[in-house]
């Protein structure tokens, strides 16, 4: 059984999180009090700035650093949307409140703030995870789309109201749902010995129905297609915190590949941000070579799968790791794809029976 | 076997038979032409005076003269020159007699307006004419009249003479003609409007038939300088000229002849010419004969070293008062004006104006709106054929950066002693090489001025913007930072935003 982790680790971030915005408000309000028009200088998020850092395996920022000043007219309004995207996560953080994208995208109307669109109000977020280096998790603004979780790990709760509640995640058998009260919440104990995440709900449900957290000693983990960035953050707790291997189970395509790969290691996107990924997670199928291996019924692949093959044989991440290259070739060879579900043809208890346990072993 | 009648027929019934090329053409453009007809002759009769013109136009409904038909009594009254008593029969009642026949800028020229509308009143209607006139001297006349129209003489039905005890001068022409006046309303008030742009010295007042009232008010005192009369210049006379010259001249030798009747000649130019065109000094002219009188025509036009004509026959209205009439008519958001030098075609002096107006009340038409001028008389009919929209058809304005989608109307008035109409209806102009290079030239250059102040709009409407984003952010950023921060008194942002404006000043007085 592992050990919780320090007590504090969760009101700890928060209390770092609220220094750092408040210390933007500070350095925003001196710059404006001695008189000169305030600046802020962050790394840069062009894609010429970011790189793929074998030592950390995940994406990085470089050294280019841009900078937001308020005496430049295209940057005066972006400014203010950050310092104002700056009080609203203050105020949510402070108040151990949560919001959305979306919420953030609305609320701003109420300070008479606006955005374009969801998409501007979304950079200017980016943006205060790039200043702050905290991810908007963190700052209490959470993504609409919302995975779960099942399995024996006890947690506890920081969230107000339920402050010192313990939860055992098999207490539903649907999963619990990975969402602002779980990922803010402590770890006190585990049986499991592992963490299997997978791409569908048909499957999750199915793994709890067959046992699979029993049989396997494992917590289950439904990513629900990309994995949220609150979850891929879970992810990393779950194996750093309690020192659990992660096994992902995806589509074998292209699409189910990279999602995989996504939470081994991190995405473009967040680059300027750490802790999102999980190095040492293994994509445990399904492979290329399974669908040879294992004579499932296909789909072939149409262009787009394959253009995106060409893409993903190119991409740094993917030549970390000789397994990579070899699926990407093999799939280029058979041309084909298939589902989890694919296993039905040999039984409905096939895939927990015979692959999974297989896979588990290949790939420990 | 059918025998041929052979008949002379008088002026007057050349033009009662041929009403259509004086702009008689149906009952709507009748009452059109003839208002204008009187309007201009009033102008005319009052310009020459210098004094700014006042005039009265009242159209008022007699009875039905057909189903689309009505009858109308015309009633136009000025405080112009007036004419001499002994003038008004045949200034009224005789076509082709005028005093307009001179070498200087004038509306009328023909000899011809006033007669066509009395005529066709007249043919219409069968009633005579009423012309009061005064020259401010100790009396009034007044003279009913008709037409004798294949005699081509006035007929004098009544003469009365009053006192002026007012010392009121000027003159009065009613009538009644048969016409169309709702369908002629629109270009009627349409006249009204764009003469009111080109006289903006002029007050003008027309009641319609429905007793509408409409007003167009002078905004200045100021007129154009008044023409000078010219002699003919040698590239511009015709045989038909030559002749009339030589038998009214009391100059017994070509060099004097030369010398005394056409512009640009003095006695050095005489002698070269004579000497280039092997005439001989002393040959009396009146012997010329026919083909030696087509020979120095030739010759007059052959000889290179003529000066070209002066300008001072000419009275355009200049940039000021072109501007004035512009805003006061189409209260646009912006103009520009310009006015080429003088310039010549065939021996005739002529100048080309041009105004281009912007926005404010110009509607979009996702056209040109073109104002023509010529001589101060707005152009109505045939603008398709007129060369000022050939030209700007064929200009490309988007090297300007102005397309025919902006709120534009252009305007461009050609004086010229001789202005190349196509028709004796004076309506659209002819498409003379000289006259189409001054036009090109001068929409270049009014083109250039509005590209300049749309580029200087931008800039101002720019910074303007760039001034509103400022204000409105920058406290903005204060208030959140010092709520963010936790401090109470947000921070002095005053000297930031001059600072702003001060910059956005600088960037504008460039
Ligand atoms: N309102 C007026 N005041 C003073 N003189 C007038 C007036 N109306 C006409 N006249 C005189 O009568 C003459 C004849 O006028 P009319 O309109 O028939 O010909 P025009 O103006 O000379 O030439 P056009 O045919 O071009 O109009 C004029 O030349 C002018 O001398
Ligand atoms: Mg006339």
């Amino acid at each position: 059984m592992a050990q919780k982790k320090q007590r504090s680790s969760i009101l700890e971030r928060k209390k770092e999180v609220l220094e750092s915005l408040s210390g933007l408000g500070g350095k925003i309000y001196d710059q404006l009090d001695n008189g000169t028009f305030p600046s802020i200088t962050m790394p840069s998020r062009s894609t010429e700035n970011i790189y793929y850092d074998p030592q950390v395996r995940q994406f990085i920022l470089g050294d280019r650093k841009v900078k937001r000043s308020a005496r430049n007219i295209r940057h005066v309004k972006p400014f203010a949307q950050l310092t104002w995207a700056a009080l609203f996560s203050n105020e949510l953080t402070s108040q151990c409140k949560t919001s959305t994208l979306r919420d953030v995208y609305y609320s701003a109307q109420a300070y008479e703030m606006t955005f374009k669109d969801q998409q501007e109000s979304n950079n200017i977020v980016t943006d205060l995870e790039t200043i702050l280096g905290f991810s908007r998790e963190d700052f209490s603004i959470f993504p609409e789309e919302r995975s779960a979780i099942f399995g024996d790990l006890t947690i506890e709760y920081t969230v107000p109201g339920y402050e010192g509640r313990t939860m055992n995640l098999t207490s539903h058998p649907d999963g619990v749902m990975i969402g602002p009260a779980l990922t803010s919440s402590e770890f006190v104990k585990t049986t499991a010995d592992k963490v299997i995440a997978v791409e569908k709900g048909g499957l999750f449900t199915r793994f709890i129905e067959e046992s699979v957290h029993k049989k396997f000693n494992s917590l289950l983990v439904l990513t629900a297609g990309q994995a949220p960035r609150a979850t891929r953050h879970f992810i990393r707790r779950l194996n750093a915190e309690l020192n659990l291997p992660v096994y992902i189970f995806t589509d074998g395509d292209p699409w189910g590949m990279h999602i995989a790969m996504v939470i081994i290691s991190g995405s473009a996107n967040a680059a300027h941000l750490r802790e999102l990924n999980t190095p040492d997670a293994k994509w445990s199928g399904v492979w290329a070579t399974d669908i040879v291996n294992y004579k499932l019924p296909t789909d072939p692949l149409d262009e787009v799968d394959m253009k995106r093959l060409y893409e993903l044989q190119k991409d740094p991440r993917y030549k970390e790791d000789p397994l990579w290259q070899r699926e990407i070739k093999t799939f280029m060879k058979i041309r084909k794809k298939a589902e989890q579900e694919a296993f039905s043809r040999y039984g409905l208890t096939y895939i927990v029976d015979e692959y999974l346990p297989a896979k588990l072993e290949e790939t420990k | 076997m059918a025998q041929t009648t052979f008949e002379e027929i008088s002026a007057a019934d050349f033009f009662y038979r041929n009403r259509d090329i004086a702009g008689f053409t149906n009952p709507s453009r009748a009452i059109f032409a003839a208002v204008r007809e009187l309007v201009e002759n009033s102008l005319d009769a009052a310009e020459s005076l210098k004094t700014p013109p006042d005039v009265y136009v009242r159209l008022s409904y007699e009875g039905e003269a057909s189903a689309e038909t009505q009858i109308y009594r015309l009633r136009v009254e000025d405080n112009g020159i007036g004419i001499p008593p002994r003038h008004i029969p045949s200034a009224f009642g005789q076509v082709l007699f005028g005093s307009k026949y001179k070498l200087k800028q004038q509306r009328g020229t023909f000899g011809l307006g006033g007669k066509m509308a009395i005529l066709y009143g007249q043919i219409t209607t069968h009633q005579p004419a009423y012309i009061t006139s005064s020259t401010e001297m100790s009396k009034i006349y007044m003279y009913k009249l008709m037409i004798d129209i294949q005699r081509n003489r006035p007929l004098i039905l009544d003469r009365k003479v009053l006192i002026n005890k007012e010392q009121w001068r000027g003159t009065i022409v009613e009538f009644s003609l048969e016409g169309d006046y709702f369908r002629a309303m629109p270009k009627l008030l349409d006249y009204f409007k764009q003469t009111a742009m080109v006289n903006p010295y002029a007050n003008l007042t027309f009641v319609d038939p429905k007793g509408r009232l409409y007003r167009f008010t002078r905004v200045t005192k100021e007129m154009p300088v008044p023409p000078k009369e010219t002699k003919p210049h040698p590239y511009g006379v015709d045989v038909e000229l030559l002749q009339r010259l030589i038998q009214i001249t009391p100059s017994k030798n070509m060099l004097e002849f030369l010398k005394n009747h056409f512009h640009r000649v003095g006695e050095i130019t005489a002698h070269k010419f004579l000497e280039f065109s092997n005439l001989s000094l002393s040959k009396n002219p009146k012997k010329l004969t026919h083909e030696e009188i087509v020979r120095l025509m030739h010759m007059l036009k052959k000889y290179k070293d003529f000066l070209p004509p002066d300008a001072s026959c000419l009275s355009p209205l200049g940039e000021d008062l072109l501007k004035a009439g512009i805003l006061k008519e189409l209260k646009p958001e912006f103009v520009v004006v310009h006015q080429r030098k003088p310039a010549t075609y065939a021996g005739h002096p002529f100048i080309v104006e041009f105004g281009l107006a912007y926005g404010g009340e110009i509607p979009k038409r996702g056209n040109f709106i073109v104002y023509r001028f010529a001589n101060r008389i707005p152009l109505l009919y045939d603008e398709a054929s007129d060369v000022s929209v050939r030209v700007i058809t064929a200009m490309n304005w988007r090297r300007y950066r102005v397309n025919p989608d902006m709120p534009i109307a252009i305007l461009v008035h050609i004086c010229s002693t001789k202005v190349p109409y196509k028709t004796v209806g004076k309506e659209f102009i002819a498409g003379r090489p000289e006259v189409r290079r001054e036009i090109a030239n001068g929409l270049r250059e009014v083109a250039r001025q509005i590209q300049h102040f749309m580029s200087k709009r931008e800039h101002v409407d720019r910074e303007r913007k760039r001034l509103g984003v400022f204000s409105k952010y920058l406290p903005k950023i204060a208030q959140f930072s010092t709520r963010l921060a936790g401090k109470q008194k947000p921070p002095d942002i005053e000297k930031l935003l001059t600072s702003v404006k001060k910059y956005g000043a600088e960037e504008t007085e460039k």
